[in-house]
């Protein structure tokens, strides 16, 4: 490089001491396109290149400023995005099947909005119960018991080796495999018994039918973020005395959060979209259903789509942004130094 | 370093006769029987009460195997330890016969033994003050009022009062072992453990963690030392074990690292000190 470099085109001349034994700059030249912004003024009472500033504070005393380059691939790029963007906007604008004003008179409507609280405690009741099952099945996978991890990797295997509409409509059809659950000692004397379908409603079927399948994933996550845990953490709880359980409540699952929360928050956004499936059992007051519903009444299947779709856009915005406050929330402590 | 002139705790007066741990002829093998390595070969071992015994040897020798066998974070294969006259791990019926203990009685035995790590293993979801309150709170079911004031006693016996509500991550490797030493004292052991605990730190944060030990031989704690700090073993230590390939190769006064017999003790000081 120092053979073809000509020699530094910014000199220090004046305040700039070269007795530093540093060539101040050297590297850049006048012709890298790059403009010194104290090249004429090189007496900044710093000693350049030595990295020893004497009283430049917290300034960069020679901070670069290059020219922008114009460069046409990424203009032309742009404009291609744009124009395509715009045209598909344009097509949706003109288009009356979207019947837009129908879209804004059905908004509002109040079948949308029990479809919606009855979608949100379908996403939240599920999760609830998938966490909980997720952490039984993850901790059942890490057992020193064979036949726990046996049993909890082929729940794992089964759950989500199929797919979560036919697991819905076999939660439906539940009510005919077994017409009536009874309650008594395994095999032996029933204490009482209940109608199925009396016991386990379209909406527990639908409930347990999305729970069982979302443990499943969950429990992966859970056990990730258990193996994300160092060995000494419990080396050092099991050494003060720590039982087992004291152990996996007050050192590990703690620590392991940091790991599981952000992913089981994508899960929660993702079974917000999943609880439309759950017309699969069928279960029919949630918010796609519901507004397919008035779809069908009005021959206009079309601008209720775009309701539902507006709408889970709405709920998945507020949930992007909980696990956001989350994230943060449960990085304390181990990210944060100062 | 700091070279002061304390006394060596091993004074008649305070050892008594009855050893803290006895160690009785351990195997232990990690791996199953075909592809098993023997890393413990036959140790014996005893630590009278309130002294401090050293543990050197390189690394593979099998010492840090011994201090995790003392406090059951490894299950020996073959023969027994005692600690505090208590066997452990097992009970042993009127006919002889071992029972395994179950997970809560390990965890109770646990409970007297104090252990330091060499990385410190610290809470770090957890402040200095509640790393040290944790197993009080927990396995002493202590009050929370009476186990602060005990954890901010501990604090500032290692010197560190004023760091108990900082969290691990803003603390030195010698403020974070020190932490470490109060948590485990804490538990009000009857023995404590030491294993490798300044090897993790940078040089000029070792002698504040000696010095801590230190203080706390000189109060008469039994403790049993993995280092490779042979100044500090020849000020502190009253008995020193040199193990190699798993066995004890010699043991005796600390003496004995001015004058080993064992040629391959010998061997081992000349390129440690």
């Amino acid at each position: 490089m120092a053979a073809k470099v000509p020699p530094p085109a910014v000199t220090p001349e004046g305040g700039g001491a070269p007795d530093n034994g540093f060539e101040r700059g050297s590297g850049f030249t006048a012709d890298s396109g790059a403009v010194f912004d104290n090249g004429a003024e090189p007496d900044t009472g710093a000693v350049l290149g030595s990295g020893v500033v004497l009283d430049s504070g917290n300034s960069v005393p020679n901070r670069i400023q290059a020219v922008t380059e114009l460069r046409l691939g990424r203009i032309i790029a742009a404009a291609i995005a744009l124009l395509v963007t715009a045209l598909i906007i344009y097509q949706i604008a003109i288009n009356q099947t979207f019947r837009w004003d129908l879209v804004w008179l059905y908004l509002r409507d109040i079948v949308v909005f029990r479809g919606i609280l009855w979608t949100l405690l379908l996403t939240f009741g599920s999760m609830a119960l998938a966490i909980v099952m997720a952490v039984v099945l993850a901790l059942m996978r890490r057992s020193d018991n064979p036949v726990l991890r046996t049993i909890g990797g082929a729940y794992v295997f089964l759950f989500r080796g199929t797919p979560i509409y036919v697991q819905l409509v076999l939660w439906g059809l539940l009510s005919v495999l077994w017409p009536r659950i009874s309650v008594g000692l395994p095999f032996g004397p029933e204490w009482f018994s209940f109608s199925t379908q009396d016991l386990i409603t379209a909406f527990w079927a639908a409930l347990l039918g999305l729970a069982c399948n979302e443990a499943a994933y969950l429990s992966e996550i859970v056990r990730a973020g258990l193996d994300s845990v160092d060995a000494g953490q419990s080396e050092a709880a099991y050494a003060l005395g720590l039982t087992k359980w004291q152990t996996l409540s007050r050192v590990v699952l703690p620590q392991a959060m940091r790991v599981i929360v952000p992913p089981t928050g994508n899960e929660t956004i993702s079974m917000l979209k999943t609880t439309s499936l759950v017309v699969a059992i069928p279960f029919t007051l949630d918010l796609f259903y519901a507004t397919s519903a008035i779809g069908n009444r009005l021959y206009q299947p079309i601008p209720l789509l775009l309701i539902a779709a507006f709408w889970y856009l709405v709920l998945s915005s507020v949930l992007m942004l909980g696990q956001h406050m989350l994230e943060r929330k449960f990085g304390r402590g181990i990210a944060v130094s100062g | 370093m700091n070279t002061a002139h304390i006394a060596p705790s091993s004074s008649d007066a305070q050892v008594s006769m009855a050893p803290m741990v006895e160690v009785r002829n351990v195997y232990k093998e990690f791996g199953t029987p075909p592809n098993a390595i023997l890393v413990l070969r036959g140790i014996d071992l005893t630590v009278p009460k309130g002294s401090v015994t050293v543990l050197l040897g390189p690394s593979g020798s099998g010492k840090s195997t011994l201090l995790r066998c003392i406090n059951e974070l490894e299950t020996i294969t073959g023969g027994a330890i005692y600690v505090n006259g208590e066997l452990l791990g097992y009970r042993e019926d009127h006919q002889g016969r071992l029972h395994r203990l179950s997970d809560k009685q390990i965890a109770e035995q646990r409970s007297h033994v104090g252990m330091v790590f060499q990385r410190f293993n610290l809470f770090p979801h957890l402040t200095a003050l509640q790393n040290v309150m944790l197993a009080p709170t927990l396995v002493h079911r202590a009050h929370r009022a009476e186990a602060t004031i005990d954890a901010l006693t501990q604090l500032g016996q290692v010197g560190l009062s004023d760091r108990a509500d900082h969290y691990p991550s803003q603390l030195s490797g010698g403020q974070q072992q020190r932490v470490a030493i109060a948590r485990a004292l804490a538990m009000k052991p009857k023995l404590m453990l030491f294993d490798e605990p300044t090897s993790a730190l940078d040089p000029e944060l070792v002698g504040e963690v000696l010095a801590v030990m230190q203080n706390l031989a000189a109060q008469g704690m039994t403790m049993i030392i993995v280092t490779h700090e042979i100044g500090f073993a020849r000020r502190v230590a009253s008995q020193v074990v040199f193990m190699d390939g798993g066995v004890v190769v010699e043991s005796g006064p600390p003496e004995i690292l001015d004058n080993p017999m064992h040629p391959r003790f010998q061997q081992f000081l000349s390129h440690v000190t």
